[in-house]
Order: structure tokens, then sequence, then C-alpha cells
């Protein structure tokens, strides 16, 4: 167990390593104007001098060759510095840190409702003895994974807000506020996630062992729920500890559209100014996160799959 | 009407709704009773099961009637596709999905189990029948404890509570033969062995006392010697317990051991039942008789080998010196030894096998051999020369000269490919061409391993197993090969075409003059077609000799123990009846020679 | 009972396809949907006469109708039209990004699976990496060095994909690689390029194109949401995600400028992902 948890954390520092350096090359290396962005001071584009760009470059070190350039900002990010906006001026790190409640308040909800709303779609379909209920039940995924995030925030503020006047169509106020974002941010993750789930349930169905099982004289019930779900859980548990990322990536369409504060908001932003220092912070967010929510599930998972710890194969 | 523990033979009267099957419906509901004298335990008549599918209806089980009396061993014996195992996941309730019972009845101690509910129906699985599945590594849930799934049985019958269950368990698993149980019921099943795991699958088919065992293939996925010990085992408990069982298996060896009565099944019907004695000494069916022919085990002396060594005296054509392999181990664990020096040959024109159970290092002795595997240490000569460290085009030529029939004929063909193709691809390789002149040399080669010239622009997958075994055969013979490496060529083929199959290696042999290495965990199929044998055990060679002397006075405490567990060995020791022998075999229980 | 082996039935190809297509109406339907949308990009002008450019501000925010299906929006264009004519942009820029992401994809799957060693295990940590960083930020710093516009969108999105394609083709040259029919045919002396040409490449695609098929209805989503989120087209050319942009401010009042668009990006990935699952299922059919 030690060396098990010893290899995933040396693997998710390895990670965090490679994609700061990979976000480094797809923002400073590409063919961008970024220079002169950055000495427009981030706002609408305006003539500047030459002399202008020469003060930017040295101001944020792009001046310097490119391996100094990566080797400063990476020792600079080791300690906690990912540099400054370029629009506000403001440390990316504090920036973070002052919107990231608000978004872990609806990430941290929408994936909760992502995680029950899967598996109960999964469980249900697998359970119910009725096919046209069965049938609705194993079809609703693929709709909730082809509808756009966007579309569905928009519909569910239509519906709830303006039509029947439930719920507020804007803002992050109370946990009323919080319910439709959630909702919305929700849906494809649980999609997703019902598809595996269901899937692997169908598959862990036509194992021998529930042939065994069901000889020994088992209720349907008892197999789904004693049996089969928690075998069927190891690739949904799995799957959702990608997932996490997107829920974070997810909150830049559902923060815009709701109109809340968050990283979500800021990135948007960053990216219509083109931001870069930000603009990278986040992206290393998103791997901090996705980083996270994998040494999540890799705990999680020897308590589930006894193989993991006590040395059998295990496909996952 | 029929005394108990004999089968409706086909054809007989015996229409559903007897007198019999009629008291049945009385019955229902009631918890059964011990059994009542003259009425069989387990009743089938006109059993018919078919499959749904999306290419349309398939006919399973076409008419079965089949009845086992209270503690009766009762072997249902059929190749792959007879329907043989859908009849006993029809008496179990359990077809799998798109089976449909379309007729027939199943009578359970006089309830008829086709006209019960799902509710009455779970309450006798597990606790009046209970089943042994085929493939215990794949058969028990690998993330719940193995006591667990044993007092499970118990506990959905309510036979204990919970604390009781876990007690009962690990008596369970001691009485079915696992060492330390009280240890092992806390284990996880990957932590078990093969036959550790089907014996705690009988712990749990045996937990609740049923009156009815079914067995489906309950060894075939373990290793011989294993497989014996744990069909004795089951045997043991099963006759103590006055358990009758309904035994499904592909083997006539095994068949012939365990069993009083055997049922023949083939294509969805029983086409020949009686007493064990009456159905190997007299079978009646020609499908039976070519069974009995087939199965090698049971029909020990005849040999189909071919002439053997042209000439003694030439130097070996293929020779492996000290040979080992090892396989890097998982991080930081020390390598695994898969072969420990290994040093063989193999003579123009004869045939070696190679024997062991799985995990041995045949397989990987014989890759190393054709330079399909590099050795770790040692060296490997063909026709004298040094070949070890062969490579880029001078291993190219060597390849025309050995070749390779592989074990899965289902794997070992390209689907994408035609046969022409199939067949053509070494000859493409060796540079013959163009492709006029491939097919047409591929032709003449179907026509050698007996397949119509119409075969040449058919896909892999429009074939039978045997069908692609020859497939196979006629591409490794299509350069004209010295040696040709036979790995398994018939283990995943039914027993029918299994001796097709070696006839055909043999006409082959004596046409031809190529010498092979058979690969082969089974004896009974090697004593057939071998010159020389090697037995392996755990990377190394523990004997090795000509083949009458290996099976008729063994020199090795392993190569015996082999011989021993070879099933259908027990059957042997009994004379047996002559062709004109009574219908219905002689009276009175089957003498099983248990040693 | 006969003892001459029985040869299953040789399976019928022709037609096939079109008896998958006729046993299910959904996937029909998806086919339909796909059709047209096909249509509206290559020829838009066989669908709707008019202009999506010029509108009648007599005619503004017209609900559904008879003459305006999809309705009108606040400049009395017709939302149909529109949608038609965004559809173009759209699929085109959802075609480069799987272009975008295969063509790179396969070849480095590819090139891990045949070569192994250390190559392969730098090119799948790699990949690892770009799994690693959620999709769409991904895409969002590649449009931040790259700039606006719908092409430069499509291949901010294409080359998240890159990685998916990568483990795709990696696995099916592994599974070919170490199926027996290639032992054979090493064992039969063919060339290591022939056996990848002859063997590992066709035996390896069909997954690869089900996975792009996947990956269509992915990219229309991502292309569509980074278009909503203004970082695509610029106004007044519509294209499928900024036609729904538009419709925010209407919410209220006009609900067809929103739910109309948005429900053809819906139903075309929908189709897509239909068509994706009966692909797979022939492909694993199929021997």
């Amino acid at each position: 167990m030690g060396r098990y948890l010893t290899r995933r954390l040396l693997q998710a520092v390895l990670v965090l390593w490679a994609a700061y350096t990979v976000s480094f090359a797809v923002l400073y290396l590409l063919p961008g104007d970024a220079v002169e962005i950055m000495a427009a001071g981030g706002g609408e584009i305006t003539e500047v001098t030459d002399e202008q760009l020469d003060a930017v470059r040295a101001e944020y070190g792009l001046d310097a060759p490119l391996a100094e350039q990566y080797l400063d900002r990476l020792g600079a990010a080791l300690t906690g510095d990912l540099g400054t906006s370029v629009q506000t001026g403001e440390r990316v790190t504090a920036l973070i840190a002052e919107q990231l409640p608000a978004t872990l308040r609806l990430t941290a909800s929408a994936g909760a409702l992502a995680l029950l709303l899967g598996s109960a779609v999964a469980l249900a379909g697998a359970h119910t003895r009725r096919p046209w209920l069965r049938q609705t039940l194993l079809s609703l995924p693929a709709l909730g994974a082809s509808a756009p995030t966007f579309w569905v925030g928009l519909l569910l503020i239509q519906l709830v807000s303006f039509r029947w006047g439930l719920l507020p169509a804007i803002g992050d106020q109370g946990w009323q506020s919080l319910v439709l974002p959630a909702l919305t941010l929700a849906l494809p993750t649980s999609a997703v996630l019902a598809q595996v789930f269901a899937k692997s349930l169908r598959d862990a169905w036509e194992e021998p062992y529930v042939a065994t099982a069901l000889a020994k004289g088992a209720s349907p019930a008892r197999v789904t729920f004693r049996h089969a779900a928690r075998n069927a859980s190891l690739p949904a548990l799995t799957v959702f500890g990608v997932l996490v990322g997107n829920l974070l990536a997810g909150s830049v369409v559902v923060e815009t559209v709701f109109s809340r504060t968050g990283v979500g908001r800021v990135t948007a932003t960053s990216v219509t100014v083109q931001d870069i220092p930000v603009v990278q912070g986040l992206v290393v967010l998103g791997a901090v996160a996705f980083v996270l929510a994998n040494l999540a599930v890799d705990l999680v998972y020897p308590f589930l799959d006894p193989r993991v710890t006590t040395g059998g194969a295990v496909a996952r | 009407m029929n005394e108990p523990g004999t089968a409706h033979e086909p054809g007989t009267a015996h229409e559903p709704g007897t007198a019999e099957t009629e008291g049945a419906a009385r019955a229902e509901g009631r918890r059964p009773g011990p059994a009542v004298p003259g009425r069989p335990l387990l009743s089938l008549s006109d059993l018919r099961v078919s499959y749904r599918t999306r290419r349309g209806v398939e006919e399973a089980v076409r008419g079965v009637s089949l009845d086992v009396a209270a503690g009766e061993v009762v072997a249902l014996v059929g190749e792959s596709g007879s329907g043989k195992s859908t009849t006993g996941q029809a008496v179990l309730g359990l077809l799998p999905a798109g089976g449909v019972r379309e007729a027939g009845r199943i009578v359970f101690d006089g309830t008829d189990l086709t006209r019960v509910d799902a509710r009455r129906l779970r309450s006798l699985r597990g606790r009046e029948i209970a089943l042994v599945p085929q493939d215990p590594t794949v058969s028990l849930n690998p993330v719940r404890r193995v006591g667990h799934q044993v007092a499970e049985a118990l506990l959905i019958h309510r036979l204990a509570d919970r604390a009781e269950a876990a007690e009962r368990a690990v008596a369970l698993l001691e009485r079915a033969g696992v060492p330390e149980p009280a240890v092992r019921a806390r284990q996880f099943p990957h932590q078990l062995s093969g036959g550790l795991r089907q014996r705690v699958l009988i712990a749990v088919a045996l937990a609740a006392g049923p009156r009815l065992l079914i067995a489906d293939e309950p060894t075939s996925a373990l290793d011989v010697t294993v497989q014996r010990q744990v069909l004795d085992h089951l045997e043991t408990l099963t006759r103590s317990s006055g358990t009758a069982v309904l035994l499904i298996t592909h083997d006539l060896g095994v068949a012939a051991d365990r069993a009083r009565r055997i049922a023949v099944m083939s294509g969805g019907v029983i086409v020949e039942a009686g007493p064990t004695e009456r159905v190997l000494g007299a079978p009646r069916h020609p499908y039976t008789r070519a069974l009995l022919r087939a199965a090698p085990s049971l029909d020990g002396a005849r040999a189909v080998r071919g002439a053997g060594p042209r000439e003694p005296g030439r130097p070996p054509l293929a020779r492996g010196e000290e040979l080992v392999k090892e396989f890097p181990g998982p991080r930081g664990a020390p390598a695994h030894r898969a072969v420990a020096g290994v040093s063989l040959q193999v003579r123009a024109g004869e045939t070696l096998a190679l024997v062991g159970e799985s995990g041995s290092g045949k397989s990987t002795t014989a890759r190393m051999l054709v330079r399909l595997t590099d050795a770790t240490s040692g060296r490997v000569f063909f026709d004298g020369e040094d070949i070890t460290r062969l490579g880029g085009a001078r291993l190219r030529r060597l390849r025309r000269r050995v070749q390779i029939v592989q074990q899965n004929p289902y794997a070992s063909l390209n689907p994408r490919f035609s046969v022409a193709e199939v067949i053509g691809e070494p000859l493409r390789a060796c540079g013959v061409g163009p492709r006029r002149v491939r097919w047409a040399r591929a032709a003449e080669l179907l026509e050698r391993v007996g397949l119509p010239a119409g075969t040449l622009h058919r896909r892999p997958g429009e074939l039978s197993g045997g069908q692609r075994q020859r497939v196979a055969i006629a591409r490794a013979l299509a350069p004209e090969p010295e040696l040709v490496v036979c790995d398994e060529p018939v283990s995943a083929l039914d027993v029918t075409t299994q001796a097709q199959i070696l006839e055909l290696l043999t006409t082959l042999q004596d046409e031809l003059g190529v010498g092979y290495l058979f690969i082969s965990h089974d004896l009974a199929v090697v004593r057939r077609i071998a010159h020389r044998v090697a037995v392996m055990r755990r990377g190394e060679v523990v004997e090795e000799g000509d083949v009458e002397r290996i099976f008729t006075s063994p020199g090795h405490d392993y190569t015996r123990e082999l011989l021993d567990a070879i099933p259908g060995s027990r059957t042997r020791a009994v004379p047996p009846a002559g062709p004109d022998a009574a219908p219905g075999g002689r009276d009175g229980p089957w003498e099983v020679t248990t040693a | 009972m006969s003892l001459v082996e029985r040869a299953p039935r040789a399976p019928h190809r022709a037609g096939s396809a079109l008896r998958a297509v006729a046993r299910a109406p959904g996937l029909l339907l998806s086919v339909v949907v796909l059709v047209l949308v096909a249509v509206a990009a290559l020829a838009p002008s066989l669908l709707t006469g008019q202009d999506p450019l010029t509108g009648v501000p007599a005619d503004k925010l017209l609900p559904p109708s008879a003459e305006h299906p999809f309705g009108t929006d606040q400049l009395g264009r017709d939302l149909l039209t529109r949608t038609v004519h965004g559809t173009g942009p759209t699929l085109r820029a959802a075609l480069l990004a799987v272009a975008v992401g295969l063509i790179p994809g396969s070849l480095l799957g590819l090139l891990a699976g045949a070569l192994g060693g250390a190559v392969d295990d730098l090119l799948m940590r790699f990949a690892d990496v770009l799994l690693a960083i959620p999709g769409l930020l991904l895409s969002l710093a590649l449009i931040t060095a790259l700039g606006f516009g719908t092409t430069r969108v499509a291949v901010a999105v294409g080359v998240v994909g890159v990685a998916g394609f990568a483990r795709v083709m990696r696995a099916q040259v592994l599974r070919v690689r170490e199926s027996a029919y290639v032992e054979a045919a090493h064992a039969s002396g063919t060339r290591w390029s022939g056996v990848l040409l002859r063997h590992v490449l066709p035996g390896a695609w069909g997954p690869v194109a089900v996975f792009a098929a996947v990956e269509f209805g992915t990219v229309v989503l991502a292309i569509s949401s980074l278009s909503f989120l203004g970082y695509g087209a610029t106004p007044p050319q519509p294209e499928w995600g900024s036609l729904v942009a538009g419709g925010r401010d209407y919410l209220a009042t006009s609900w067809w400028l929103t739910t109309l668009p948005g429900l053809t990006i819906a139903l075309t990935v929908l189709a897509a992902n239909r068509v994706a699952r009966a692909l797979d299922h022939e492909t694993r059919e199929a021997p």
C-alpha cells in the first residue's frame, strides 16, 4: 500500500511538471503576437512602438533565450509564483485564489450531482424489469452527452427561471442560484458516467461469477447490488477521475451562461484579452485538478478492488 | 414406464405429460421431501431450447429426455455445440440471454420447474439444485472474500445467521479440501490457485446440502493432475452426502471414470444413453462409436504415428543446448525463469513430443528452438549450423525450413485474408510469385490437407475449427519445411476433429518426411502420434525417451503422476463388454475401480 | 450428428449495412439527419432560398411559423436560413479538427506500437500529459496563442484529440501485433514491414475509424462551445455556436433564438454518436 501510494504521488508530480511545460510551449513558443498584446496592456490592440515592445520584453523577461525563460518561470512556479496578469497587474496565484472558492462550490456540487445522477440512472436501468423503462433510462445518457452545455443552461434558464419563475436565472447569491448551474455542469459528466457504469454493469452481468451467484439462489437485485455494482463501479470511478478536470473546464461555459464570478469567468476574459500568464495559470490549475482527482481515485480504488494491493492482475 | 436410473432411449415412447409428470402439479408448492422411491429425482422430458439471435432462431436442444435418480451420477457427454451445457442451464433456469425454453418439462422431485414462478425457482437454486461451474478462475466474484461467497449460499436460503454462516463457511471449505480454511476464507479469489478456487466453488455448491449437483465441465480449465484430485474429492463428497450429479463433459474419459450412466448428446438430441459399461463396451449409435474411436484416452493402443526417422544415422535436424529463458519480473521482483536449461534434439522425419502442464515452459522451449523467441542463454543448431544469433535475411531463409502450427486456429489466421492469401503468405515471403503461381500451389496444398478447392476463396470466419487448422497446416507446409512445430495443434478442437487432424499430420509425415516438434499437455494424444517424448516440469525436462518406454515404464515420479491422471484410465481396467452385449448392459451398479 | 464438420454459414456482407439500418429506425433517422447536415453544408441554397445576412426589419423576432420555421431574429433575418448557412463553417471546422487529431495521432500511435521500447514509453507519456490537461482548457490556451477565428478554433480543438487517436491506434497495433496470425507471419519469414502493411494496419483501421466518428460529435460540441464564447467567426457570419450566443439577450421573450439552433447542434451530435455506435457494432461483428 505504501509503495503503491508513493508511486502514484511521484507520477502526479511528473504529470504536473509536464503539464506546465506543455502550457509553456503552447503559449510562449507558438507564433503568436504575445508581446504586442502584452505591450498593449491586454486591452484593445493599439499602435505600439518598438521601444515599448522592448520595454515589455524586458519587464516580462521575454528578451532572454527561451531555455532561460523556461527555467526561470519553472523555478518561480515551484515557489508558487505563476507570474502577474498582463491586464490587471495582479499576481496570477492571488487572482486564482480569490476566484477559486466560488468555482469550487460549483464544481463540487456538480461533481456530486453527476455521481448521483449517473449511478442512479445506470443502476435503475440495470435493475428494472420493465423493458420500456429500461430503454428510456438507458437512452438518457446518449441524449445528455449530445446536448451542448451552453444550450442546456439557456434552456433551463428559459424554463425554470423565466417561464416558471422557480429559481434565479443569473448571479451567485445563495444556494438557489447554484442549482441550475450545477445541474447544467453535471449533465454531460453524469451522462458519460451513466454510459460507462451501465455498460460495465451489463458486462458484469455476463460474467461467470454472476452465474455462480444466481445458481446459489440469489435474486437479481442481490446480484446487481452486491455482486455486479462493485465490480462495475471500478471503470466508472476511473472515468470519473478523468472527468473532474472537465468539470473545471466546463465552468468556463457555465459561469458565462449564468453570469457567475469564478475561475471559469476569469478564463473566458483572459482568453479574450490574451492574458498569457493568467491562461497558463489556469491550465496548470486544470492539471492540478486532474492530478488530485486521480490521486483520490487511486486512494479509493484499493478499498473497492483488493487486487490492487494484494498483487493480482487488474485491468483498468 | 422407465425404471429409475435409466435414461429414456431416444425414440422410445416417452410422451410429455405421462402420469409421472402429472404428479408434479400436485407436488407444486410443497417443500420437496425425501425422494419418493421409484420416482427419478430429476426428469427431463422432450426439452427444447432455442436461442433467438439477430441471425434468427437457433435450436440448441431439440427434444431431450433424461432421468437422474437420487444419489446417481449421470454424465451428459458431447462436443461443443451439442447442447449439453444448455441442457444443464435449462435445469437451473439460467439460460443465457436469448435462450428460450420452447417446450418440454423439467420435473425435479415431483415439481415441474417450468411451471413455478421465479421466486420458487430461486428457493430451489442452491438449496436443492446447485451448480459447479466451468472455469474456476472467473466464477468467483473477484472483489469479495471467498469465505463470504460460501456463506452467501447459506444466508440467501436463511439457513444460518451471519456469524453462524461465516463459521460454517470455514467448515465447508475444509470439507471441500481447502487447506487452512480459516485463513483462506479471509482471502480473495485471486490469491488462490485454480484448483483451490474450484474447491471453493464446490464448497459453495454443497453449502446448502443440495440433492442434485450440476457440474458443467467442472475441471476442463484445470491441469490434468489437479483435475483428477478435484474430481476425486467431488466424488467422495457427493457419495457421502448422497447427492446426485449431472456431470456435463466433453471428455468421454472423465465420464467413463465418474458416471454410472452416460448420455451422449449431439446436435441437440441424446443419440445414445445407458449404463457406462454398455455405452462404452457396445456403443450402438455411429456417433458414439466415432467418439469412442476418437477419444485417445480410451483407445490408448491405437497409434497413428508415422514411420519415424528415415535415416537414423543422420545428425539431428534441430538441436538445443542448455536453453534458458528468463522473463523480467515485475518491478524489483527477480526474473521469472520459464525455461531452466533444456537440451533436446529433433531428428528428420520423427515426432518429438514435448509434454507438460501449463506453465512448464514447453511452448517457450519450442519457440527458442525455432528462433521465434530469443534464448537468454544456450545455443540452437539447425542442420548442424549454429543459428543462435542468426538474423536478417539469413534468418528469414531459415524460416522456410522451419514452420509452426499454432494452438488456436481461430486466432492464427488473419480474419481479413482469404484462404489463398493465408497459404500464399509464406510463399510470398520466399519470393514465389506471381500470385497465379502461389494460388496454384495453395490449391495443391488444400487438396493435400483434405479441403475442397472451393475453400481457396473463403475467409477463415466461414470455416469450422477443424477446417481452419487444416488451412494452418497447409500454410506451414507451403514452403516445404523440414521441421514443423505443432503447438497444441488439436487442443482447441473437438475429439472427432482431433482424430482427423492427428491422422492428417501422420499421413503428411509419411509422404513428406517432415519432422514434428509436437507440444501437448494431453498424454493420450502424445501416445498416438509421437516417436519420442520429453516430459517437462517447471522449466526442466524431467524425463525423455521412446514413447512406449515412457508410457509402459515411466522413470520419473512426475511422469507416473501424469499418466495416472489421464481421464479414462480407471475405466480401462474393466474388461469391456463384447459387441454383442445385451442392451442395457449388465444389471447392478457400475463398479468403479477407484485407485 | 454427422461426422462431417459443420462450417458456419458464410455471412452476407453485401446488404448487411442496409439491413442494419432497416432494423434500427433510430439509426435510419440519424443517417437522414447527417445527410441533411451535409447538404446544408455543401449546397445551402437547396434548403433555403433566403439571404442569411440581410433581414426584413418589419419581420423581426417573429416566432416559428410556416414561412419562418425557426422564426426570425432581432434584425428580421430568417433563423432557419442562418442555421443552414452556419452549417458549412461549423462542419468544415469539425472535419478539420478531426483531421488534425486523426493524422498525427494515428501516426504517433502507429510509431509507438510498432517500435515499442523507449519510443513507445516517451510518446505515450506525452499522450498522458495531453490527457491530463482538460481538453477545453488546452484549446483555450491554443486559442490564446494562435488568435481567434473558425480555422484556429478548429486546430485548437483538433490538437486535443491527438492523444486519444494515438492511444486507440497504439492499442490496436499492439493487439494485432500480439495476435497468433502475426506470429505465424513472422514464422513464415515475412519481413516486419510486410507484416505492418499487410496485417497490422488493415486490422487496426476499424476501431480508429469508429473513434473518429465519436470524435466528430465531440469536436462539434467543442467548436460550438468556443464559438458560443465568441472565439469563432466574427459577426454577422452565422455559426452554430454564435447563433445560440446571439439569442441570449432575447431569452425571456424569444425562446426560438437559442432553442432551435441549439437543437440542431444536439441532433447532429446525437446522430453522429448513433452512427459511431452502429459502426462499432459492425467492425466488431465482422471478422
